[in-house]
Order: C-alpha cells, then structure tokens, then sequence
C-alpha cells in the first residue's frame, strides 16, 4: 500500500515537475553564448499534460481507433517481442556465466568480447540483424535478437560474479563430501548467486525494452511502440500532443517488464534473509 | 532448491525457434513469381503506385507476386538490394550511384519520378525567392545526401555554403522554421511542405497559407537531381528470366502509377489501408504531388532521360557539401542505368490501352486539414 502511494506521489511530483517549468520557464527557452541550456517551455515542445491525457481519448486518425487503445495494442505487440528478447539474453548470459565459471580459460577468452559486444554501436548492428528476418527467423525475431543482444550482458557478467561469491570454505566443504561440479553449482553456486541474479535480470529487462523499442525504429518493424513513436514524430510539428502519447507508452512498457522481473524475484528470495553483497 | 529450479526449467523451456525458409531471390511456383521491392521508407503515397500494382491486381496480370518491404531509419534499400535481401529497390539516383560507386552492383532500371520533390522553404517576410538570397541567413538541411540540390544551388548563384551561410541541421519536422530557429528549411513538396500547411498559424489562428511562404523549387533553378528510381540487380540482369522479371514487374508499375494518376482518392483509401498513420489529407495531397512528379511524361513514364541523368551526374560529382565532399567521384562505370526493359514495359503498356504520358494531366487542388487529417 505504502508503495503503491509512494509511486502515486512520484507520478504527481513529476506532473507538478513538468507543468511548473511550463509555467515560470522561457517559452522561447534559456540560451546563454548561443547554446540552450534550458528547453522551449511552448507548447509545441511541451504539451500541457492534461493536453496529452485528453490526445489519448481521441481518434489517432479521423475516424480511427482512440489513441489509447492503438498504444496498448502496440505496447502488447513490443512486450512480446521484448520477453522473447529477455528469455533468449538470460539464457544466454546465464549459460555463458555458467561456461566462465567452470573454465578458467573461458572466463579469459569469453569476457573481454563480452563487454566488446556492448561497445558495438546498436545502429551498426540493427541493419545485418534486419537482413536475417524473413530467411532465418520472422521479421520481428530480429527485433526480439537485437534485444536479447544488450540483454545478455547483465546477466552474464552478474551472474559470473554470483557464481564465483561462494567463499572458499564452502567450496572446500563440498569437496569434502565428495560433490562433483555439477552438485556444487546445483547446492551451492547458484543459491549463492540469486542476491547477484536479480538485479542483473532488472538491467537486463530495461535492455530488453530499450532494444526492442531501438531496433523497431531501426528496422522498420511495424505494430510496436517504437514504430508508433516515430511514426507520431513526424506529426510533431501539427500535434505535439500524440508524440508525447508514444512516449508515454514506451515509458509503461518499461514498467511493465520491470514489475515483471520483480514479481518473478519475489517467490525466489522473500524466504532469504536479506543479503548484503559485499 | 526446487525454488531454483522453476525459473531455470522456465529459461530453458524457451523455444526461440525462427521459420527457416524462403532462401531469397525470385522463385517460381505454378507460374507465378515471387518478387520483393525494398521501399525507402514507411507506406505513404509517395510508393502510391506500387501499392495499388499489389492491390489492384496488376502484378497479379503479369504472373508476379510483389511484396513490398518497408523502410526503415537503418535500412538502406539499394544496399539491401545489392546484398540480395530484394529483387529491386526503390532509390533516389544520387544516393543510389554513391552505394555504387562504393561496389553495389545496381542498375536504374525505371526512372519513375522524372522532376524533383525537394524544395527550400522560408517565410514569405524574409524575402528569399533565390538561392542567392540565402546568403548570411540560418540555412536548415538534412544532410546524409539529402542536401546536394540545395549545395549545388548555392554554388550556382555564387555562393560558398561553407561561409556565406550558416549551415544548420534539420530535424525531420519543421518546426524549426516555424519558430524562426532557421530561415529556410528543406522540405518535400509531398511531405514536410504540407506539413507546414497543416500547421496553425498563431497570429491568425489558423492554418498557414502557400501565400506564408515562398519555395524555391530546384527543378526551376536547374539543380534539380533524380529521385524515386527502381533499381535492379546488375549481375542478375544478365539472366533471362530476371529480364523477363524487370519487364513485367515495370509494365505492373506502370500501370499502378497510372491508376493513380487518374484516381488519386482511391489510391489515398489504398495507402491508408495499407495502415500509414499520416491522415487522409495529407496523403491525398501527397499522392497528389507525387503524381505531380511523375505526370505528364512526354516520353513514356520511366524512361531515363539522357540530360537529366548526365545533370545529376555531373552534380553528383561537382558539387562539394559542407565537409567538402562530393557524392561522386567519378563517372559511374558500367550500366548504370538502362532504358531496355522500361521500354519493352511500355510497348507492353501502351499495347494494353494504358497511357503513358498523361498529357491530359491536371493536378488536383487539395484542401489540407489541420495535422492531416
């Protein structure tokens, strides 16, 4: 309850944020040696936010479907392709901390190209990936790859470090019993390795939104949220209002998927007492 | 432990299995060809008459199934075209010839927009009618090739735009010019300038007016480049079938594009089925513009005219942007362009009743509505 207020509060607290710059900022925005330090107040570049509510329960075209509705649709539309994206990274990524972790020679050979694959811009990589669909895999599997690709980063380099927390003591007793390595990673690797999963599984699922909504845009993939954000960007000039719609839509589906992942987290770890990584 | 186990089960019960199938390139099954056309961008009117050829059935006539791939920011269709993910692609010449000089091995195969759609837009009051009017004002442009028509006018009435003017990078909306950030914008007469129409103008409180505004229009100061091309596989041309292909895919073309000349209302009702989320009035103004390019054609639509060509050419490689680039930097080699197929199409057409020149072309007033709609 106290959450579900406090997030309320937020919400408010950015709505008054927003309407109060509006209202004491420049119109015209603050330039100080020829560069804008403050954005345009205007209404064209920042709609009242009732503006924006009111453009929701409109028709997107004349006649057409409100707004709202062709959002949740879109938003359904990226979920799914960003929960293909998120399952495919963390299994990956898992898979990979797993494989560092038993060979000392993977770790070393895997993890640089690892955090080199986050340095390869999205833009280089979006149209080699959109070449694939319609041959390999469906169009939007390409988009769902593009997510799983900054996905899998997280997990990997989290999940090997939750891996490795074990203390040697532990390891040495599992020894003693005469565990092999397979029994140790079941008993003790991966109980020890949750606290280090699940804020890594919450990075990953931002990842996975901010690929799937990117390589909508990059692609061209039409039904999700990010096509209809640059789709509505080209109305900006006649109708502020419905660009910010798309935003806000985009800004849901972020909340979505992160109360996804923590929903998924609470069974797993509300019998743990609370660990303190170290 | 079993709490563990029941997301990790979870993890590896996904099956992210993809179709694999369609290999790519033309197939022919019961007599029917299947043919890919990469467009530039999302559907709107400006693919007009490749979308009614689909809906109309007029591939359908010549034994092809066309699918029309969208554009998309990253996707670059004479790339995609040379990679063999396309049969044809729709590409503006310039641009097309620069992917060829850097090794795509494309051919213009239908020169279908035979005028220019780019326009330099300002407001009426700032008194800029000429490209050397320009000079000392806040030049808006696109950049990434999109800005050579504006660079080549500028030079030719004597301006350096990398000095007398201040170069400014658009966005792709116009709002720039209508809060006065820059003097002049780029815009396409079948897009950006209606967007400006469509806009409410704050002083009178309601929509701007062509008299708000004057256009240079390169197409009359003479800088003008090719546009909206279909553009072929060079290496594949040289096999039989994808020439009897490109030919019966032109002659559908040409029948789409004149269908919408002669019913633009249709074409709109087709574009906006086809889901683009731009409004019935801007695509009917846009189809009107864009058949405005297209019509009247004096020779026979998709014929590559030599001047113009040789004009986009020598543009291509004289005039320098502001990183003193050029878009070429020297003649394109081989066959770049070919008028063999487009016109065994025509032949095809005019045979079929079809008119291919649209003399009697007179181009709609159409009425904008506020955002479009």
């Amino acid at each position: 309850m106290r959450k579900v207020l406090g997030a309320l509060a937020a919400v408010l607290l950015g709505i008054v944020a927003w309407e109060s710059y509006k209202a004491v900022g420049d119109p015209d925005g603050t330039v100080v040696a020829g560069v804008r330090i403050l954005p345009r107040s205007d209404d064209a570049a920042m709609p009242h936010v009732l503006d924006v509510v009111r453009r929701l329960a409109r028709p997107e075209l004349a006649g057409g479907r409100p707004v709202w509705q062709v959002l949740v649709d879109a938003c359904l539309f990226t979920l799914g392709i960003t929960t293909v994206g998120f399952l495919v990274g963390a299994l990956v990524g898992l898979l990979l901390a797993v494989l560092m972790q038993r060979f000392r020679v993977a770790e070393r050979g895997l993890l640089p190209w690892v955090v080199l694959s986050q340095t390869v811009p999205l833009v280089a990589l979006a149209p080699l990936v959109a070449g694939w669909g319609g041959r390999i895999w469906p169009a939007w599997m390409s988009v769902s790859m593009i997510a799983a690709y900054l996905a899998f980063f997280p997990v990997a380099v989290g999940m090997l470090r939750g891996l490795q927390s074990p203390s040697p003591a532990g390891v040495e007793l599992m020894r003693s019993y005469a565990a092999g390595w397979w029994r140790t990673l079941l008993k003790l690797r991966l109980p020890a390795a949750t606290p280090y999963l699940f804020p890594a599984l919450r990075l990953a699922g931002a990842a996975a939104v901010v690929g799937a909504v990117v390589g909508e845009i990059s692609t061209g993939t039409r039904g999700g949220i990010g096509r209809l954000v640059i789709e509505y960007s080209r109305e900006a000039t006649t109708d502020p209002a419905k660009v910010y719609t798309a935003m806000l839509g985009a800004a849901l589906l972020g909340l979505v998927v992160a109360g996804a992942v923590a929903a998924l987290e609470f069974p797993l770890t509300r019998h743990r007492r609370k660990v303190l990584l170290p | 432990m079993r709490r563990l186990a029941l997301p990790l089960a979870a993890l590896l019960l996904i099956s992210a299995c993809g179709t694999a199938d369609d290999p790519g390139g033309t197939s022919t099954k019961d007599g029917v060809t299947t043919v890919k056309l990469q467009l530039q961008w999302f559907y709107q009117a400006q693919f007009a008459g490749y979308i009614a050829a689909v809906e109309k059935g007029f591939y359908t006539e010549q034994g092809l199934k066309v699918e029309l791939l969208e554009g998309g920011v990253d996707i670059v269709p004479q790339t995609v075209l040379a990679q063999g993910r396309a049969d044809y692609a729709v590409a503006w010449v310039p641009k097309a010839l620069a992917s060829r000089e850097q090794g795509a091995q494309i051919t213009d195969v239908g020169q279908f927009f035979a005028r220019s759609g780019s326009y330099q837009v300002s407001f009426a009051n700032k008194g800029i009618n000429s490209p050397g009017d320009l000079k000392g004002k806040k030049v808006g442009n696109w950049g990434f090739g999109n800005e050579f028509e504006l660079f080549a006018g500028m030079t030719k009435a004597g301006l350096d735009p990398g000095k007398d003017v201040t170069l400014v990078q658009q966005q792709f909306d116009m709002q720039a010019l209508l809060r006065g950030d820059i003097d002049a914008a780029q815009a396409m007469s079948y897009n950006e300038y209606a967007q400006l129409l469509e806009a409410t103008n704050p002083a009178t409180g309601k929509l701007y007016t062509p008299a708000d505004f004057t256009v240079i229009d390169w197409n009359k100061v003479g800088t003008a480049m090719l546009q909206d091309a279909v553009w072929a596989s060079t290496e594949r041309l040289k096999d039989k079938s994808y020439q009897d292909t490109t030919v019966k895919f032109l002659a559908g073309t040409i029948k789409g594009w004149a269908f919408c000349r002669d019913n633009a209302e249709a074409c709109r009702d087709l574009v906006v089925a086809k889901g683009s989320k731009l409004g019935a009035s801007h695509q009917l103004w846009q189809m009107n513009e864009t058949s405005k390019l297209i019509w009247p054609s004096t020779k026979g639509i998709g014929l590559v005219d030599e001047a113009d060509w040789q004009r986009t050419v020598d543009l291509s490689m004289s005039t320098k942007n502001q990183d003193g680039k050029t878009v070429l930097t020297k003649k394109p080699d081989g066959t770049a362009y070919t008028n063999e197929y487009v016109q065994k199409a025509l032949d095809q057409a005019k045979s079929a009743g079809v008119d291919v020149q649209g003399a009697g072309f007179t181009p709609k007033q159409v009425t904008l509505n506020a955002g479009g709609a």
